[in-house]
């Protein structure tokens, strides 16, 4: 039951998210999605993201962000507003399977 | 005197909000969660509400971490709702019922809750959806009161807090001097993870056990912390307090009228249930 604690959100991890929780706030505009995909860094740089932070979002690991205070619904507004992924995608991204094998862990859920 | 008619809870996933506008309601993927609605559109023209209260959390997009609050309320004649970043349909406005608003926010406040009051207020898919989904393609006859309860930063409001907050919220309306006719919403949930290496977790046996649980003691979530809750149903699942909130405005036992689970909706298992007093 480790990996649950480390996925609740509280004042330090806001504290050290703030500058990657901040700018995918920010996401709600689209002007702001255009000028992310115009110029990734510079737009990470803007807000004072750290190296780690901004290597996350490089890389498109999430988990990264979530360990660098990221928080799930604001890193939404990235993955789905920005990147275009669904659920599902950020999903299997996370947990290291396909989408099909994300998908078909769900609706085993439903069967237990 | 103001009457409350009812309670509905229901699932409030963002990518409802795009099976709505791409019209995928009888797609085999979708039906069964939108036939669940079916009960909640005869129910609703019966009963004829005037106001919704909806108990909803916010997801960036009228709040977020510069300036958080713990349980708001909107007092303003309109809401309006914007481009969220989620990649799903911006939804319609609404109007207020600011009479109403201020009435339930000062008996909060003279209850000892220390709610936020919002003259101007942004709100997302979490209210919006509900109200597509209960009232359909058509021009909404109510005015709303939302009252935002924070699932983002933990320690979240406990349950046992957000049953008070319900209960007292229960009583100011039936104290209002005018004869409107109130829903009550209590939206989210039921089990999901979206984030980390537990995502797209679902929890059916504790969904079920909270279902359960509602009409006749809604104290059983009580026990839990936020915390525990988050562990036995998802860092997400925790919106089930919007629900609890919800229940405690039916003072004494409730029946369920209506209820719809199905798992998957996105990364959720989805219910929707119908709710009077008993």
């Amino acid at each position: 039951m480790t990996v649950y604690t480390e996925t609740i959100f509280y004042g330090p991890a806001s504290t050290r998210g703030y500058p990657l929780n901040k700018m995918c706030f920010t996401f709600n505009d689209k002007a702001a999605r255009d000028e992310f995909v115009s110029d990734e860094a510079a737009y990470c740089k803007k807000f004072g993201l750290s190296e780690a932070q901004t290597e996350a979002v490089a890389a498109r690991d999430i988990l990264k962000m979530l360990a660098e205070g990221g928080n799930a619904y604001y890193l939404a507004k990235l993955a789905s507003g920005v990147l275009g992924l669904d659920m599902q995608d950020i999903g299997a991204l996370q947990t290291g399977v396909t989408k099909e094998e994300f998908m078909a862990k769900l609706v085993a859920a439903g069967k237990d | 005197m103001a009457k409350i008619v009812g309670t509905i809870y229901t699932t409030h996933v963002p990518a409802i909000g795009n099976a709505i506008r791409n019209k995928k309601q009888d797609d085999p993927y979708w039906k069964p969660f939108f036939d669940g609605f079916n009960f909640v559109h005869d129910w609703v023209a019966q009963v004829q509400p005037t106001v919704a209260v909806v108990f909803y959390n916010d997801h960036g997009l009228g709040f977020w971490l510069d300036a958080l609050p713990t349980f708001a309320i909107g007092c303003a004649e309109e809401y309006k709702t914007k481009d969220e970043g989620w990649g799903i349909p911006t939804f319609t406005d609404f109007d207020g019922d600011t009479d109403l608003s201020w009435h339930i926010a000062d008996a909060l406040k003279r209850a000892d809750f220390d709610v936020v009051t919002c003259q101007e207020m942004y709100f997302d898919h979490a209210l919006a959806i509900p109200m597509e989904l209960t009232w359909p393609g058509v021009q909404r006859p109510i005015k709303i009161v939302p009252i935002e309860i924070n699932t983002v930063l933990f320690p979240i409001p406990s349950a046992a807090r957000c049953l008070a907050l319900g209960r007292a919220v229960g009583k100011a309306i039936e104290s209002y001097g005018k004869d409107e006719r109130v829903l009550v919403f209590g939206t989210g949930g039921l089990s999901h993870q979206l984030e980390g290496e537990r995502a797209g977790f679902i929890n059916k046996k504790f969904d079920l056990d909270f279902v359960d649980s509602l009409p006749t003691n809604p104290e059983w979530a009580t026990q839990f912390t936020g915390e525990e809750i988050a562990e036995s149903t998802g860092t997400q699942g925790v919106e089930l307090i919007n629900w609890l909130a919800a229940r405690g405005t039916i003072q004494g036992d409730a029946k369920t009228l209506h209820m719809n689970y199905h798992i998957p909706i996105s990364d959720t298992a989805a219910c929707t249930m119908v709710q009077v007093a008993a």
